[in-house]
């Protein structure tokens, strides 16, 4: 049944064979059944405990589910022994490039090495098995985890006070910019304040959020140099001008070097400064953005932190906020409500509990200037956790190193590459660099996208392309402080060759990639002819005519 | 204890290539007034360090011996082989599936699982996930409004109200009003949305109506006839599901909703005190454009092989920016891929089994609490696995069986004034019939 036409060799465990041994030139072919085509009526997995017949006995005189309410159609859910379905899952894990297999210079991401004392930590039952509503008389380690990881984030970011319940970068973004609105509201400039101001180096992310608070959005030019246009912005700012929302350093790689002038001119038009911290990576130590006059910033734990990406989440947004956003932080918020927060810390930096000390969850509607909820609960706790094992294991200096030798680690990068592909802004860089393959395409028709999936061959993931938007086939390259010296080399080998194969041979770098599970696939059909869910065959084959 | 892996003497050679005599020279972009003046962040740790920390942290949770708190977020088995494929550094180290040529297998999984959410709710396609079933309504609300054109959303009383919250907050971003439908809950009451409310509620401005099944409060909601008074204007039909819950009870889909959401942490997802968690959003083909959130949709590569791919992006925030249909860009893939392995370990009778056993407890429980004159059902309408009691001092003695363990549910006086005295306990497959004798007596001696 399995269409697994050239399997791969197999490290001991299994795990990533498909990208351990770049197969030399021989097309990988594994096109694994789904869920659906593997299902035979019958099979099982998971079975569970019959209710008991007494308990059975006192439950019927109770009321039934009314017929009515009842489902009239069976869900088709699969049906696999659990040994199928192990394998399933795990030849599906093959198919993909992960951190764990090899090199992931995703640009803007920040795609570290996620370490496994943090898997074990959010694993551990006390934590993973605490119910979010339970009276704070039995989950005070999850609201101490909490308030210490946010009390951490609020020294990193330099700010008054952090919340965790953002789920996610852009979810930061939204809680920043609802609370930006409150403060000019509470200021009886609601209705006035309605633009905010965003670089045309911005993630998209910034202005969908502006939009999805009801504002509207104008965008910034960038100077010749990669940071933003001084005149441009204070030609902007104005009374209408809710806040800007920077990205700092840009997604350019680059520190903004007027960030003095830029918070003053922000700040002398009475709008507030928001700092998307998805590069926090590159100034941890360095920078505080707090302290340097932001109003507010999200944290991607996801990202700085070192928790697990997932395939695309869950991630955490903390946001940290200057003095005057803290009443209308998103409620509730852990608060330590008997003991000394000096104290609390202290211990707690030494590995003890504070006799004595007690915390709870704030109030429904006890801080009436708040936002609101933004989500269920307090936030993605588990990514809490894996943030906070990170945070104390580094410690101050480990995080100083980390944004460090991240830093080094893209200059490398930088300047190995610098004569073969063009620098659009040739500077030192913080933790990611973005290089244009202008040059390939206009001399040889090679482009940003081709030469990312000639990458692909090589069992490197590519970088981030065809961003940011003001860079012609951008190349954005972020290679993060985990990876070693003889990785660095081998990409800049990598790259390097590529721009020479563009050279004499761009066909082969056009039809690229070559050693894939599959080759590069037509996403224009899949945008015109939506297939988005598994059609059943409409009426019932044999097995063996399934299995042919 | 850092996770970098570089010597003095890589340093120095990258330092040397990169042409700088030191790490500071690549700093001096930042000026000097804007430099962090300080950085007070504890030392590091070691590996062992940190696990005595971390076990210190959980050592101070109190774990109820035994609990019927349920409230949104619900304790239930997770099969051990769900957190073997999360676990698999393959799925949980890999980030959004932008390059689909080494991204086969979260998009194939992501696939299966939008595949799993449509049988599940019988709609015709379900999104990739949001954060959590709260912002899956949130969002489905304000997809209405962009659907209908208009700003008002109705929404029961009998919806979650932390999930009203989080409606409210997002609302607020474009100006939506919120108008609250009532539901009977006076002494006697059934307990579900009043759909005569509802229908005159249903004005032609208002773009849905959006109802929870089961309630917050447990009861089965008249779920045809709210439809109906939602589409009487042209409104839409918002219904926030349980979806353990739709092993037995009708598909969405077949009682005229039009769009679907959920929490999907009972799919195979740990309590984790709240997070991470699932949100689940499923609608009609014809509103797909509209749909907030990552889609996978198959195609073939160039020799012909089935692949798939993040589809119909011209919604998302990277390409339509201001434009967007919401601003999200990471989700939970790795909560929807556990859900993925939960419904294929239990399948379509195990699915079933969970939800039959849980609602077996429940009345097993009701039954046992009556029999011993502790409770009484608050309401008419029938329920499943989660009941609202009436308890005379709930508040009290829900406290005092705190303190020997026993979490007896959710005190609904916080979040409803009008509810004094009542309880709202969930059971699940994993109650046993010890755990309702242990409440019985624990709540019997606690006067």
């Amino acid at each position: 049944m399995s269409a697994v036409e050239s399997r791969p060799a197999a490290d001991a465990s299994g795990r990533g064979a498909a990208f351990h041994s770049p197969t030399s030139g021989e097309r990988l072919r594994v096109v694994e059944p789904t869920l659906f085509e593997r299902s035979r009526p019958g099979r099982r997995a998971i079975r569970f405990p019959a209710p008991s017949a007494a308990a059975r006995a006192s439950a019927a005189a109770q009321p039934d589910i009314p017929a009515a309410a009842r489902r009239t159609t069976a869900p088709r859910l699969p049906e696999i022994h659990e040994l199928e379905l192990v394998r399933h899952f795990n030849r599906l894990s093959r198919l993909n490039h992960a951190i764990d297999i090899d090199f992931y210079p995703l640009g803007s991401c920040t795609m570290k090495y996620n370490p496994k004392l943090n898997e074990w930590a959010a694993r551990l039952p006390g934590l993973a098995g605490s119910h979010p509503l339970d009276p704070a008389a039995l989950s005070q380690g999850s609201l101490e985890l909490q308030w210490l990881l946010a009390e951490l984030l609020r020294e990193i970011g330099g700010f008054a006070a952090v919340s965790l319940q953002p789920a996610a970068g852009a979810h930061g973004e939204l809680t920043g910019m609802l609370m930006a609105r409150a403060y000019h509201r509470s200021r009886g400039e609601g209705d006035q304040r309605r633009t905010v101001l965003v670089p045309d180096s911005a993630h998209g992310t910034n202005p969908a959020t502006a939009s999805m608070v009801g504002f509207t959005t104008r965008t910034v030019p960038s100077n010749a140099r990669g940071g933003i246009d001084l005149e441009a912005l204070r030609g902007a700012l104005g009374p209408d001008t809710a806040a800007l929302m920077l990205t700092n350093p840009s997604t350019l790689g680059i520190f903004e070097d007027q960030i003095d002038d830029v918070l003053a001119a922000v700040h002398q038009a009475g709008a507030i400064a928001y700092m998307d911290g998805a590069n926090l990576n590159a100034i941890l130590g360095r920078f505080r953005a707090g302290e340097a006059g932001f109003d507010v910033m999200h944290f991607n734990l996801h990202k700085t932190f070192s928790t697990p990406h997932g395939g695309g989440g869950p991630g955490a947004g903390p946001v940290g906020v200057s003095e005057r956003l803290v009443p209308f932080l998103p409620a509730p918020r852990p608060l330590l409500v008997e003991g000394d927060p000096a104290t609390v810390l202290a211990n707690a930096w030494a590995g003890r509990s504070t006799p004595g000390a007690r915390f709870e969850l704030e109030a429904p509607g006890s801080r009436p200037t708040a936002i609101g909820r933004v989500r269920t609960f307090t936030g993605n706790f588990g990514m809490h956790v894996r943030a906070y094992a990170y945070i104390r294991a580094n410690g101050g200096e480990g995080l100083r190193e980390v944004t460090d030798d991240a830093v080094v680690a893209a200059n490398y990068v930088r300047v190995g590459l610098a004569d073969a592909y063009d620098l659009p802004f040739d500077r030192i860089c913080k933790h990611e660099v973005v290089f244009s393959a202008r040059r390939q395409k206009r001399e040889h028709g090679v482009t940003a996208l081709d030469i990312a999936k000639a990458i692909l061959d090589e069992g490197i993931h590519p970088p981030t392309i065809y961003f940011p938007l003001i860079v012609e086939e951008a190349l954005m390259v972020e290679p993060t402080e985990t990876e070693t010296r003889e990785t660095l080399d081998r990409f800049i080998g990598v790259m390097r060759d590529i721009a020479h194969r563009a050279t004499t041979d761009p066909e082969a770098i056009r039809s690229a990639p070559h050693t894939t599970p599959v080759g590069r696939l037509d996403e224009a059909t899949a945008a015109r002819q939506p297939d988005l869910r598994w059609s059943f065959p409409e009426a019932v084959r044999t097995d063996s005519e399934r299995d042919a | 204890m850092t996770y970098t892996p570089h010597t003095d003497a890589d340093r120095a050679a990258m330092l040397a290539a990169i042409g700088v005599a030191s790490v500071d020279e690549l700093f001096e972009d930042i000026p000097a007034s804007v430099r962090a003046s300080r950085f007070a962040v504890p030392p590091s740790l070691t590996e062992q360090e940190v696990r005595a920390e971390l076990t210190r942290l959980a050592g101070r949770n109190r774990p109820a011996e035994v609990s019927f708190l349920g409230a949104g977020a619900y304790r239930r088995l997770i099969p051990a082989v769900v957190d073997e494929v999360i676990g698999r550094a393959e799925f949980a180290t890999a980030y959004t599936p932008y390059q689909p040529e080494v991204s086969q297998g979260t998009l194939q999984a992501i696939y299966e699982f939008q595949t799993l959410i449509c049988e599940l709710t019988g709609m015709e396609v379900a999104s990739a996930s949001h954060y959590d079933g709260a912002t899956a309504t949130a969002e489905a609300a304000l997809m209405a409004c962009r659907l209908t054109g208009r700003d008002t959303v109705a929404v029961s009383r009998g919806v979650d109200p932390q999930v009203r919250r989080v409606l409210a907050t997002y609302g607020s971003g474009p100006g939506i009003e919120i108008v609250e439908v009532a539901a009977d809950l006076a002494e006697g009451g059934s307990g579900q949305t009043d759909v005569a409310a509802a229908a005159a509620a249903m004005g032609p401005d208002v773009a849905c109506l959006v109802v929870q099944q089961p309630s917050f409060l447990g009861v089965l909601e008249p779920m045809a006839e709210l439809a109906e008074a939602a589409h009487a204007n042209g409104g839409m039909f918002v219904t926030q599901v349980d979806p353990v819950s739709l092993a037995v009870l009708e598909a969405p889909g077949r009682y005229g909703a039009d769009i679907v959401t959920a929490e999907g942490q009972q799919l195979g997802i740990p309590l984790s005190f709240g997070g991470p968690y699932l949100g689940l959003m499923a609608a009609r083909m014809d509103a797909v454009r509209q749909l907030p959130g990552r889609l996978v949709g198959a195609t073939r590569d160039g020799a012909g092989r089935r692949g798939y791919v993040l589809t119909l992006q011209a919604r998302e925030q990277h390409i339509r920016r201001e434009k967007a249909a919401s601003n999200i860009c990471t989700n939970q893939a790795l909560c929807a891929l556990a859900a993925t392995a939960y419904l294929a370990a239990v399948g379509p009778e195990g699915l079933e089994e969970v939800a039959e056993r849980s609602a077996t407890q429940a009345r097993h429980l009701v039954a046992s609490l009556e029999a011993a004159g502790l409770a009484s059902r608050r309401f008419g309408a029938a329920y499943l696995n989660e009941v609202a009691l009436h308890v005379p001092s709930a508040a009290l003695r829900h406290a005092a069986l705190v303190e020997q363990g026993v979490v007896a549910g959710f005190v609904l006086e916080g979040e409803y004034p009008e509810l004094g005295d009542t309880l709202l306990l969930a059971a699940t497959e994993l109650t046993t019939d010890d755990d309702v004798a242990r409440l019985v007596e624990a709540l019997g001696a606690a006067t």
